[in-house]
């Protein structure tokens, strides 16, 4: 069982966190205006990286509060977590690969 | 009753204290300080059960929780199956037999009880033999939070079955004013009788201690039997010592066979000696101590035989004892009956065997090298390496925050074990940025003897005849030589397929003695180098563990949170048969005397739609929404208009994910400009907060607008029927209960005995109802009250299977039984709830994808079966007949199922909801459900069978 870092609250267990899955996939600003495999992409899509990877937790037996992690998704370590109101050092780049394997 | 192998003095048991015991029905004698095995051996018994498959006699082999050998069934003081003879600590009154490999458990339940503690430190050190005390020693005195657990009674470990010495006097000295030391540091736990038994992520390490079984029958009743530590520490150290492994020869299973550092362990820890006559065979120089040390005490060691071609430099110090060595030699195996008489002895070179000569004995001791005890490491995914000259497996990588020390390392002298544990704790207090101690004596050991190399040897070749089926690898999975040559020769080559192939490693050990063995024999088979073969994994738990330890408290009623309402007691003295929904424990119905459940839900139905009924749902999910963004939130998330909602009123709501599918429904109250009152389903409670929340902090975080949980702060009892409007009026005169004043779908606060109320005109029976909500404090007051307001009209309290046919006679969905997470509002035909003036809604881009248009898709429908006397099964299939009445041939196309079906006192009939493939579209059609084997021919219909105009519900 992993300690994981809560940028609010500090080092806790595991079992006190939820995942939220790949981090970065923002809603869509107008929905109607994107096209049906625009949209299946954003509901239905994400990346299944082997390696560093951008994710959301949510502190939620604890503070509830939601932030983005880098994980390595082979080892499990993480690398950094982010509030979400700080720069996300990784996102860039990360939104970038992204884009690239989209169709 | 005697023990004649018990010695004259010494050991660590505690000669003036008698203990007698049981053992397969005969009376024997202990002491304290003895374990079932010593005990055993002491009155002069080896074998203690027999093979599990093939029948021989089987018998202690190892002193710890290595032996492969001596399974017991305990019966007293409790019964439980599948122990150790050698790790099971005697005590008065034990009653045990020998178990053919497989146990029984108790059939009366447990009484003892079991717990856990959670405990954080620095520091902590696994293993309390030299190395794990150097190393906890100096984490202590640096003043850092140590922990330090080791699975043996008391510390020591290696240093228990010799006869080393420390600063000139006996080893065990040190070991004492060592611990002496250690209990005078606050901020040190030391627990001994606890195994580390599993090593995770991040420092994480499970272990158990054992803190009643020793004192059997004696044990206190409020002490808990054993407990699970969950440590976490900032460094591991990892000093858990190794395990001797035997050389494999034809017929090694025969009791009296024995690891030779056992023997040591029996005589110096137990006082007892393992036999008369001993035959030691050897690889490797660490046996010459139990020839020795078992001379000293008086038996007649016939032999050591060593299969280095070199023998050893300690053959002098032998010769000298009148110890014959014979060197270059081997034991090809063992004869006797259900003990060893003789160990065949031939010469052995090149590894070609010679002549056999059989020489007496009544224990043969061996010695097939070291392994250390790497598991911890390896189960912290730590990678190992083959050592060529060890024939081991070593740690081959440092981890982060776990080290591995002494001989668990492969430093196997007492003065390296010491430095090196020292070295290992000042490294790791080093990488916590703690000053290691100034003053960090370590003892004075003798300087070590530099050792002659091992001999790697995994097995004597077979000249029995028996072409290596009498080699056993796994003690207690019978399996041999010649089951790996099978593996082997069926074509497997990956250790992991052999271990399960041939079973070895799989038993209660897990493989301690046979594991490196088996990998060893394998590379010898393939012809590859034994680092190619590498180990098995190793896995937790090292040692068996007991689900009774693991479950700990949470077992029975603790085993997961029972919620209640405040009216619980109420509803258990009114008579009231409860189901589980979710962790509530909610009424069904409330059965009178002679009722069964269908006459208590048809009286409680009829009472409700042409009376008066009340209902506890304080179970529903309530959130709080605050701030001023809150409708705009809301507006986002349920598919319909929220902000337009005026203070006072209620509106029904629908919330969608992403893909368009229905998660969850309820009422939505207006408080005020700024705070809304949601209310979710019991289920979808905590899950519809944590959608919320999600969406507010991570796409609009902009919105000022924060929701809580408030469903615990509220009761909630819905009043239902047409004398509700009576009942509400006569409990609260103050409100104007006239349609006009208070209509459907608003709310008021009263008070009542000047506790505040709300009074809200909601329903989900589609009646004429109110709800009530009241602090749970005043909530029995209130219900009481309501109760005796409601007797002229007979009003009766109804559970939640009455509230399921209510509903469903009204077609209103349950979340999660009339739907399955591929179901949208246009599928329960509420395209009504779906605003068409938003712009957008989570969900309502899916709503125009293709699969979501499909007149096909799945739709809410009613269903009546035709003969009006069938109660269709919930999750019955829906098929359709040929037009010539047939069934189509199968596979029969499917075209829903039965989501709700219930008897209804109303309709005097059953009815069903179901999702059935273009369903609004085959209303008025005769479909098929197959019930118990015939085809129940129903009618599809509308879902909504009372009242379809509402009239009751907005009167
Ligand atoms: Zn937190």
């Amino acid at each position: 069982m992993q300690l994981i870092e809560c940028p609010w609250c500090g080092p806790r267990e595991e079992v006190e966190f939820h995942y939220g899955g790949q981090a970065h996939v923002p809603y869509p600003d107008h929905p109607a205006e994107v096209s049906d495999e625009e949209w299946a992409h954003y509901v239905f899509f994400r990346d299944n990286t082997k390696g560093r990877f951008a994710e959301r937790w949510c502190h939620s037996a604890g503070c509830r509060r939601w932030f983005n992690a880098i994980r390595d998704t082979a080892t499990y370590r993480f690398e950094s977590v982010h509030r979400l109101d700080a720069p996300q050092p990784h996102a860039t780049e990360l939104a970038r690969s992204r884009r690239s394997t989209a169709p | 009753m005697t023990s004649p192998f018990r010695t004259a003095e010494g050991g660590r048991i505690d000669r003036a204290t008698t203990l007698e015991f049981t053992f397969d029905g005969q009376t024997h004698t202990g002491h304290p300080g003895d374990t079932l095995a010593s005990a055993l051996l002491a009155a002069g018994r080896h074998q203690v059960a027999t093979s599990i498959k093939l029948g021989p006699p089987r018998g202690i082999a190892a002193a710890w929780a290595e032996d492969p050998g001596g399974l017991v069934q305990i019966e007293e003081p409790f019964p439980e199956p599948m122990l150790l003879a050698t790790t099971v600590e005697l005590h008065d009154g034990l009653v045990a037999h020998g178990l053919p490999g497989q146990g029984r458990l108790a059939e009366i339940s447990d009484s003892a009880r079991y717990d856990a503690v959670h405990h954080h430190v620095d520091v902590l050190v696994v293993g309390a033999g030299p190395a794990g005390l150097a190393a906890a020693l100096t984490a202590a005195r640096s003043g850092a939070r140590v922990a330090l657990v080791d699975d043996q009674s008391e510390a020591g470990g290696s240093l228990l079955s010799g006869t080393d010495r420390l600063d000139g006097g006996p080893a065990l000295e040190w070991v004492a004013a060592a611990v002496a030391e250690l209990a005078g540091h606050p901020e040190v736990l030391h627990l001994q009788r606890t195994t580390a038994f599993g090593s995770y992520d991040d420092g994480f390490v499970l272990a158990l201690e054992r803190r009643t079984d020793h004192l059997g029958t004696a044990a206190p009743k409020h002490v808990s039997r054993q407990r699970v530590w969950r440590l976490r520490a900032r460094s591991v150290v990892v000093a858990t010592g190794a395990h001797e492994r035997p050389v494999v020869f034809s017929d090694n299973d025969r009791p009296g066979t024995m690891l030779a550092g056992a023997a040591r362990t029996f005589l110096h820890r137990y006082g007892v000696l393992p036999g008369r006559q001993a035959v030691v065979f050897t690889t490797n120089d660490s046996a010459y101590d139990a020839a020795l040390d078992l001379h000293r005490a008086g038996v007649r060691v016939q032999a050591v035989v060593d299969a280095r071609p070199a023998g050893s430099p300690r053959r002098e110090e032998c010769e000298r004892a009148g110890i014959r060595v014979l060197s270059g030699a081997v034991v090809t195996g063992t004869q006797g009956v259900e003990r060893i008489t003789h160990a065949r002895v031939a010469a052995f070179a090149d590894g070609e065997v010679g002549a056999v000569s059989a020489i007496a004995c009544d224990v043969l001791l061996v010695s097939g090298g070291w392994n250390p005890a790497v598991h911890l490491f390896s189960q912290a995914r730590g990678r190992l390496r083959y050592d060529e000259a060890l024939g081991a497996f070593l740690p081959a990588e440092e981890l982060d925050g776990l080290s591995v020390t002494g001989a668990a390392a492969g430093v196997f002298d007492l003065a390296g074990c010491l430095t090196d544990g020292q070295r290992v704790a000042r490294a790791a207090l080093t990488a916590l940025a703690v000053p290691p101690p100034g003053e960090d004596r370590l003892p004075t050991a003798p300087e070590p003897v530099a050792p002659a190399a091992p001999l790697v040897l995994w097995r004597v070749p077979d000249t029995s005849g028996a072409g290596g089926h009498t080699s056993f690898v796994d003690l207690q999975r019978d399996a041999t030589v010649a089951d790996i040559e099978r593996a082997v020769g069926a074509g497997l080559r990956s250790i992991e397929h052999i271990k399960r192939y041939t079973t070895i490693g799989t038993a209660h050990d897990q493989g301690k003695t046979s594991g490196v063995l088996t990998s060893g024999i394998t590379a010898e088979l393939l012809g590859v180098p034994v680092q190619a073969t590498g180990t098995t994994t190793f896995r937790p738990p090292y040692t068996p563990v007991a689900f009774a330890a693991l479950a700990g408290r949470d077992r029975g009623r603790l085993f997961d949170p029972e919620r209640v309402t405040s009216l619980h007691d109420w509803h258990v003295a009114a008579g009231a048969v409860f189901e589980d929904v979710g962790q509530w424990k909610r009424p069904r119905h409330y059965p009178r005397p002679g009722e069964d459940m269908e006459a208590a839900v048809l009286r409680e139905c009829a009472a409700a739609r042409t009376g008066v009924g009340l209902l506890d749902g304080s179970t529903l999910g309530k959130i709080d929404v605050q701030g001023p963004d809150a409708a705009v939130l809301l507006d986002r998330l349920y598919t319909n208009l929220m902000s337009s909602l005026k203070v006072g009123s209620v509106r029904y709501g629908v919330m969608c994910g992403v893909d368009g599918m229905v998660i969850d429904d309820g009422t939505v109250l207006r408080l005020a400009e700024d705070r809304f009152l949601l209310l979710t389903t019991t289920g979808g409670a905590a899950k519809v907060l944590d959608w919320m929340e999600e969406w507010a902090q991570t796409e609009w975080p902009d919105l000022r607008v924060h929701c809580t949980s408030v469903t615990e702060q509220w009761n909630t009892f819905p009043v239902v029927g047409p004398r509700s409007r009576d009942v509400i009026g006569a409990v609260f005169p103050q409100v104007d209960v006239a349609n006009e004043a208070f209509p459907f779908m608003t709310w008021r606060d009263a008070t009542l005995d000047g506790v505040p109320v709300r009074l809200a005109r909601i329903s989900f029976s589609g009646e004429l109802a109110f709800e009530v909500y009241v602090n749970p404090w005043y909530g029995v007051a209130v219900w009481e009250r309501l109760l005796e307001a409601g007797r002229p009209y007979g009003i009766t309290p109804y559970g939640t299977e009455t509230m399921h046919v209510l509903r469903a006679e009204k077609g209103y969905p349950i979340i999660g039984q009339d739907t399955d997470g591929t179901v949208t509002p246009h599928d329960l035909g509420m395209a009504w709830a779906v605003s068409k003036k938003k712009p957008d809604f989570v969900g309502k881009r899916s709503f125009a994808r293709q699969a979501n248009q499909d007149p096909l898709r799945k739709q809410l429908v009613g269903l009546l079966p035709v003969d009006r006397r069938t109660v269709l099964p919930e999750g019955s299939q829906i098929v359709e007949l040929h037009a010539d009445g047939q069934l189509p041939p199968p596979p029969v196309p499917m075209l829903g199922h039965v989501t709700s079906s219930y008897r209804s006192a109303e309709l005097a009939r059953p009815f069903a909801l179901a999702l059935v493939k273009g369903g609004r579209s085959r209303i008025g059609d005769t479909v098929h459900v197959p019930v118990d084997g015939t085809l129940v021919p129903v009618e599809v219909t509308g879902s909504v069978l009372v009242d379809p105009e509402g009239a009751r519900r907005d009167g």
